[in-house]
């Protein structure tokens, strides 16, 4: 455990590193927010049929998708474990004595939590505290209505990263089959992006597609989190949201473990 | 008691290959061809705890593959392998856990972490105990003279430098079994003596059991008793330098530094190598022709300011066993 943990805080303290990145990272978030928040704004002034969301918690909820994108969305496997595994000095990689799976897990979690600390804060701040001085009071976005939200989000939230690591491992091993790795990496997120919310937040889409959204992962990813923060979902909900998390998290591990196993059978048969 | 035992160790690769041109290319899509390659044909040898042992062979001859099976990073396809009553593919991940392995091409270290920062990480990846590891990591930042580099990134160590962090990164679970892969490949003067200087140390005092890789015979000379040669996948010879020597010719080298520029001689079993100026060399053959009875001739012929005996180099007798291997493989 302690291994894990060193690597963790080891891999997370590195990509702090990255803080150029990171402003420009939160620039564009920021102008891409407000541009949704403007589609949006078009959109329920003009509508006359009632809409399962408000537009208050609408606006909110692209601006956390905004903040935790790169948290929360898996954009990408592990790059260089992926150039790792394409050079052949993934083998190394066995010489040590601990659980690849967990090893490259432990990565992916870093992976995921460090934009927290860089773009999500400054851009949690920016949209909550300094749109409404500006004037924008409408568009900004709201503090959990009670404390029982903001726990219920908290939850959710790190059911969401649980869920984005494990699915950031399933792209990265998929180099151990594909080798060149940017089809599964284009294609794959494109879908997670929008069955997560990202694009348009689900509560908007068409009736008869939303089981099958809500059924999926990603769902858990972005779309019930913020929904929970947003207040569109009563925070009782959570306890189903924890549940759909959960059961994903473990599908998806287990399928990542497996192909992890097979992927190294064939290396230590077939060699880097 | 044998620390290492391998037998029979034969490992096949299949090759995809697809033949040239566009239209092979279209082939490969329906029906792909591949090509047995056989990196190791029945491999076996034993290792006495302590040994230090050189296992040498051209490019290609199956060194780094019986590397990486002894690691446990690869299976073999057949025969057997023991190692400290572990068979390491079996047991990969509580054998890595008890050897030690460098490679000279790719650093175990973390790319931008100080160097302190990995040994602390390999730390706890191989639960070392903090005590243990502190007297570890002292010793080695002594002998390798680590202490100014501590605080570095790894990315901005020079290869030399690298070299000595990666071998103190493999030392610091104390595994009794080194692999050491081309460990002093690309390193200028200093840095190979220290590198030499401290793997001597390493089986001196803590009885490692090591073997080591390299095309550097210098390597070889400074620290195996014992050299294992490899090519196209079989043991060509095992034994010490001396046995190498003798059995691949009994040869000799005599120099001769003369006073006049005229030199012309000729014996049975004696052969003429080199003629520069005043320094000539000539090869003979100690059995036909005593080294005394040579130079008495040359001696009583010719005016002679110095003369030397000397054994042919290592890599004169090694490239004439890989010239072998090379005919070998053209005959099948």
């Amino acid at each position: 455990m302690n291994a894990y943990r060193s690597l963790f805080i080891a891999r997370f303290a590195l990509l702090l590193q990255y803080r150029a990145a990171a402003l420009a990272g939160i620039a564009t978030q920021l102008f891409w927010g407000l541009m949704k928040v403007m589609v949006l704004k078009a959109f329920f002034s003009h509508t006359t049929a009632a809409q399962p969301m408000t537009f208050q918690e609408a606006a909110g909820y692209v601006w956390l998708g905004q903040a935790f994108i790169l948290a929360i969305v898996p954009w990408s496997g592990d790059r260089e474990i992926q150039s790792l595994i394409r050079s052949g000095a993934i083998g190394y990689d066995l010489l040590r004595p601990i659980d690849l799976y967990n090893f490259w897990f432990t990565r992916a979690l870093a992976m995921r939590t460090a934009p927290l600390v860089l773009r999500a804060v400054p851009i949690l701040g920016v949209t909550m505290l300094l749109l409404p001085l500006v004037g924008l009071a409408e568009w900004f976005l709201a503090f959990p209505a009670s404390f029982a939200a903001l726990a219920a989000f908290l939850l959710a939230f790190i059911g969401a990263i649980l869920l984005s690591a494990a699915l950031t491992m399933l792209l990265t091993v998929s180099m151990m089959w594909t080798l060149s790795g940017e089809g599964v990496n284009s294609l794959f997120p494109t879908l997670i992006i929008m069955f997560s919310g990202m694009i348009v937040p689900l509560p908007l889409f068409p009736e008869w597609i939303k089981p099958l959204l809500n059924a999926l992962p990603f769902a858990g990813l972005l779309d019930q989190p913020l929904r929970l923060f947003t207040g569109n979902l009563p925070p009782s909900a959570v306890l189903t949201v924890l549940l759909h998390q959960g059961f994903w998290i473990v599908v998806i591990v287990l399928l990542g473990r497996f192909l992890v196993s097979q992927g190294v059978n064939k290396l230590v048969i077939q060699g880097g | 008691m044998s620390h290492i035992t391998v037998e029979g160790l034969s490992k096949t690769f299949f090759v995809s290959e697809r033949s040239s041109g566009v239209l092979g290319s279209i082939r490969g899509l329906v029906q792909r061809q591949t090509r047995e390659v056989q990196a190791l044909k029945g491999v076996s040898f034993s290792l006495k705890r302590g040994e230090l042992v050189g296992y040498i062979g051209p490019n290609g001859a199956g060194k780094s593959t019986t590397i990486k099976i002894l690691s446990g990073i690869l299976v073999p396809s057949s025969g057997t392998c023991v190692i400290d009553g572990r068979t390491p593919w079996k047991d990969r991940i509580h054998h890595v856990g008890r050897i030690g392995v460098v490679f000279g091409q790719r650093s175990q270290l973390w790319w931008d972490l100080p160097v302190i920062e990995s040994f602390d990480l390999l730390r706890d990846i191989y639960r070392v105990p903090p005590a243990e590891y502190r007297q570890t990591c002292d010793e080695m930042i002594a002998l390798l003279n680590l202490e100014s580099l501590l605080s570095t990134p790894v990315r901005q160590l020079s290869l030399g430098q690298r070299m000595r962090c990666d071998f103190a990164a493999a030392m610091l679970h104390r595994p009794d079994i080194l692999f050491l892969d081309e460990p002093t490949i690309g390193l200028d003067a200093v840095s190979k003596l220290a590198v030499r200087k401290f793997i001597k140390k390493l089986n001196q005092t803590h009885q490692v059991t090591t073997i080591l890789t390299t095309h550097d015979m210098d390597d070889i000379e400074a620290l195996c008793d014992r050299v294992i040669i490899i090519g196209d996948g079989r043991i060509l010879c095992d034994g010490s330098l001396a046995t190498l020597r003798s059995q691949m010719s009994s040869r000799r080298h005599l120099r001769i530094d003369l006073k006049a520029d005229e030199f012309c001689f000729a014996a049975d079993g004696v052969s003429l190598l080199s003629q520069e100026g005043r320094t000539v060399t000539l090869a003979f053959d100690p059995i036909k022709l005593s080294a005394a009875s040579l130079i008495s001739q040359i001696t009583a012929h010719y005016d002679v300011a110095d003369l030397f005996v000397e054994n042919p180099p290592i890599e004169e007798i090694v490239a004439e066993l890989y010239a072998n291997v090379e005919e070998l493989k053209v005959k099948n």
